[in-house]
């Protein structure tokens, strides 16, 4: 099944969060998703990681930049990986760190969202990293903290991970230098991913020529076009002439919901082979938001060879997290 | 008491009329139109001048929460926003607590709307016991202690066998079954329309299909059994036409669609705005335009879906709030708007929201003839005024239009000849 | 456009710096210093001053960006260059390169990136041009050039090839 070549989401008018976001002077303020963002500051939001990219490297690996700022990593949804970046990135930057791990604390003994909030924000609490299983969590939460606390997004529900989106064009940025020529496709759990519907609005907004979203019909959400890109049912059709593949983590939950029928068929019809690899431009790039599942996105061989840049991408994902984290933070603002 | 309502423009559409009459009324009943009847002396003159008199709306679908959800809302607070917005009778649904399963509930409920004193409160009783889908609820019982339906609404857990059983029991009985046409399985954990919103913001999505594969169910039934059915909440194009050929065919099948459904769609929930989050959901805009031709072309009723919250139910991320808008008092001026906009006329207005629900229920009210209840709403048009917390009266203040300007405004009201609210 | 500072050769004055450099480490008996430039300007004029003075340790270089105090009204410069310094700082003597010391608040910086990095012996300041009104109690302890200038006026050099003292109108 392929699709018609109608630019997508071209009669769609996408939902904006610039007010919610930026601050009077258009600065970031907090950071809960791609959608809505100028390509002025997704691209400040690169360049300022590129300065940071070397931190890291130096002797010192600490810079004051958040010296006596407190963030708070919330994460009602468990990500190990991923609280390990945002807490890694806020001491890199002098932060003090508090880790919240809500399903053993409070919360679950019913307190509410709001009230975990004012209580750490009683407690001076400057910034919230957020992760939780509902869409539009991190907005919810960005709409009732004090005006001078910030909100990043590491991910709600299905809808958003702007900080992964970010860090994967910061790669592409790398490797590719030029995004307006660019022919991408996202290979995967479509409906389901909160990254996917991420990149592909960056991917928009950085002018990429053409984005694909390869995956059976089950995994695709109703209207492909207002998310901004094409459908193929076939990975053939769907890799020719691309310049970069994403992968997307496959989650075994999908085969006890009646959405495929086994990670064998998955891989056969959709998971990444050096054979595979050929239908695409000679000089593909592949990445994957990770964790990886060896033999259902891709085998060994891909995961490993010259044309993925996986590991890449998690150190950029700190240099990125710590931009995020200074152009919403960095900057004074009036409390009340 | 007897009461005189005079100069005001009388919209009657059950009997055809639409033009400025006087209105007499004496022991509860509308006694004349016209001329004043013989002996007659007003205690109370309403002077109804550049205002529009009709019946009193009939609402075929609303949660008071009491019992068991008093926090939410109260029967004297909801029959109270009720009468202040034309409505004299409000149908209540049997998700309470305890359900409305037992004579002795339905009682409770009538006691208490009786003692609050406004709007006539209409139990719907619940179709199987606990409204959990397995046992028939005794009917005749709650037939008997006054409700005038019985419904499985706002749930959907019972099967095809148990439900064309109950179908066939509420047919000896002469019961209407109210339902809401929903499949819950292809439903699952959605909360916004299957489109557009759903796909960019990755909210679960609620298919058309989870609403036409119920209608198609129950139009198979209602045939088949005779029993009449009335399903509310329509929410997309596909169950308008689907409903509009099965009255075609004669299948004592009726239908309502909540009065913001005609106006508002899947955009309005913008970037999560939980006071968008309703049940059925938002569709979209031609699924509205669908739903409107079906109020103007007499297929659909209107009512309001009532469902006031406590304030900390829409306070969380989307999915996890809890649908439905506060909606009594924002019936009127949605559906002036449209009349305003030349989309309705001013005798389908009335249609839809007093005749067409009167006549469905059975019941004498719904129209302004000499000897109905004198059940009556005195509406001034071009009033404008601001929603605010001060003059709101439902307790559930969870409504999108807060701080909206409305344009049309209730006046009077009268339930059985009584003065409930006015000035 | 600015104007350059009349009758002012850079090369000449660094030439006069890296005799008073080498005098003041001899007098304090400082041997095989540590030098360290402030990106850019800085570095421009360590880099001539390191071959002069043919010092055997490599030249260091850091970038003060992140330790700015007033980072939280401008905001973070997207240039921002790695910071480089290619010995241990522990125990050294060290000698601080910059190019213009004004109000002293990038000496600050500077120092304090500088004792992130270990504990030196010493820290010895040389700037090109030095134009007064501090703002802290800084001071540098070689000095190419004094300034007098009003606060209207800005001055910079400009490099790395060739330097140019230029002032500007703020």
């Amino acid at each position: 099944m392929s699709s018609s070549k109608q630019p997508a989401s071209t009669s769609f008018k996408a939902p904006d969060s610039s007010r919610l976001q930026l601050d009077e002077q258009g600065r970031l303020r907090h950071f809960l998703t791609v959608e809505s963002l100028s390509k002025d500051i997704l691209t400040e939001i690169m360049d300022v990681a590129e300065s940071f990219s070397s931190v890291g490297h130096q002797a010192v690996k600490k810079v004051p930049v958040l010296r006596g700022k407190t963030i708070v990593n919330l994460f009602f949804e468990n990500s190990t990986r991923t609280r390990t970046t945002f807490d890694l990135a806020a001491k890199r930057l002098s932060a003090d760190v508090i880790n919240l791990n809500i399903a053993t604390s409070a919360t679950s003994k019913g307190e509410s969202i709001l009230d975990t909030i004012r209580n750490l924000e009683a407690m001076h609490a400057d910034m919230f990293v957020v992760r939780h299983s509902d869409s539009g969590a991190a907005h919810f939460i960005a709409n009732n903290v004090e005006p001078h606390v910030s909100v990043i997004n590491a991910g709600d529900g299905s809808h958003a991970h702007p900080t992964q989106a970010m860090l994967d064009m910061f790669t592409i940025r790398q490797v590719k230098k030029d995004f307006s020529n660019l022919n991408v496709a996202i290979i995967g759990d479509i409906l389901h991913s909160r990254v996917a519907r991420s990149q592909i609005q960056a991917l928009n907004t950085l002018g990429v020529k053409d984005i694909r979203v390869i995956a059976p019909r089950t995994l695709l959400p109703s209207d492909v076009g207002s998310l901004g890109a094409h459908a193929y049912g076939d990975l053939r059709q769907g890799l020719d002439n691309v310049d970069v593949i994403i992968m997307l983590r496959l989650q075994r939950e999908r085969m006890g919901s009646a959405l495929l029928p086994s990670e064998h068929e998955y891989f056969e019809c959709f998971g990444l082979t050096e054979e595979k690899l050929a239908y695409a431009k000679p000089d593909v790039t592949v990445m994957h938001p990770g964790p990886i599942n060896r033999g259902v996105e891709m085998d060994a061989a891909v995961a490993d060879g010259a044309h993925s840049v996986i590991l890449q991408q998690v150190t950029n994902g700190i240099a990125v997290r710590m931009a995020v984290m200074t152009l919403t933070l960095g900057h004074s603002r009036v409390a009340g | 008491m007897n009461i005189l309502i005079k100069n005001g423009r009388v919209v009657d559409p059950a009997n055809g009329y639409d033009g400025v009459q006087d209105v007499f009324i004496a022991n509860g009943k509308i006694e004349s139109l016209g001329t004043e009847p013989a002996g007659f002396t007003a205690e109370l003159t309403i002077d109804a001048s550049d205002q529009w008199v009709m019946p009193g709306f009939v609402d075929l679908s609303a949660s008071l929460r009491e019992p068991g959800y008093e926090h939410k809302a109260t029967i004297a607070s909801e029959s109270k926003a009720a009468v202040s917005a034309g409505y004299t009778a409000v149908c209540c649904l049997p998700d309470t607590t305890p359900v409305l399963d037992t004579p002795s509930v339905a009682q409770l409920i009538l006691d208490k709307a009786e003692e609050a004193g406004y709007a006539k409160v209409l139990p719907f009783g619940a179709l199987t016991v606990g409204l959990e889908g397995h046992t028939l609820s005794e009917m005749f019982a709650l037939k008997k202690a006054g409700c005038v339906a019985v419904s499985q609404a706002p749930k959907n857990n019972i099967n095809s066998q148990v439900l064309r059983r109950a179908l066939q029991y509420a047919k000896t009985h002469d019961l209407l079954v109210v339902l809401k046409p929903e499949d819950v399985l292809i439903k699952d954990r959605g909360c916004v329309h299957e489109g557009a919103i759903s796909s960019r913001l990755g909210l679960a999505g609620i298919p058309v299909s989870a609403e036409t594969v119920a209608i198609a169910q129950l139009i198979q039934l209602a045939e088949e059994t005779g029993a009449r059915v009335h399903l509310t909440g329509l929410s997309s194009t596909k169950a308008v036409s689907m409903l509009a050929r099965a009255q075609f065919a004669n299948i004592a099948m009726t239908a309502d669609v909540h009065a913001h459904q005609l106006h508002l769609t899947e955009l309005d929930v913008g970037t999560f705005d939980a006071n968008y989050h309703v049940s059925p959901p938002l569709r979209s805009a031609s699924d509205r335009d669908a739903l409107l031709a079906g109020v103007v072309e007499g297929i659909l009723s209107v009512s309001s879906g009532h469902q006031p919250h406590e304030a900390e139910a829409k306070q969380a991320p989307f999915p996890s709030t809890e649908p439905g808008i506060s909606s009594l008092e924002t019936v009127l001026p949605l559906m002036l708007k449209l009349v305003d906009e030349k989309l309705l006329s001013l005798s389908q207005l009335v249609s839809s929201l007093a005749h067409g629900p009167s006549e469905i229920l059975g019941l004498e009210t719904g129209c302004l003839s000499v000897g109905a209840p004198a059940d009556i709403c005195i509406v001034k048009a071009k009033e404008t005024w601001q929603i605010d917390e001060k003059n709101w009266l439902s307790r559930g203040m969870n409504t999108p239009y807060l701080g909206h300007q409305m344009k049309g405004r209730v006046t009077y009201t009268l339930v059985n000849g009584r003065l409930v609210f006015g000035k | 456009m600015g104007e350059t500072v009349s009758a002012v050769d850079v090369e000449d004055i660094i030439d006069t710096m890296a005799g008073e450099l080498a005098q003041e480490m001899k007098r304090k008996k400082r041997v095989d210093p540590l030098m360290i430039g402030v990106h850019t300007g800085g570095l421009w004029v360590a880099e001539k001053l390191h071959r002069k003075l043919g010092l055997k340790k490599p030249l260091g270089e850091i970038d003060i960006s992140f330790y700015r105090d007033d980072f939280s009204r401008i905001g973070l410069n997207p240039q921002v260059k790695p910071s480089q310094i290619p010995c241990e700082v522990e125990g050294e003597n060290i000698i601080l390169v910059d190019d213009v010391l004004y109000t002293g608040r990038t000496s600050r910086a500077a120092l304090n990136e500088i004792f992130d990095y270990g504990r030196p012996v010493s820290v010895t300041l040389a700037v090109l041009v030095d134009r007064g009104e501090r703002e802290l109690p800084l001071h540098a302890d070689i000095v190419g050039l004094k300034l007098d200038l009003s606060p209207e006026k800005q001055v910079k050099l400009t490099g790395p090839a060739p330097l140019v003292l230029e002032t500007n109108r703020n």
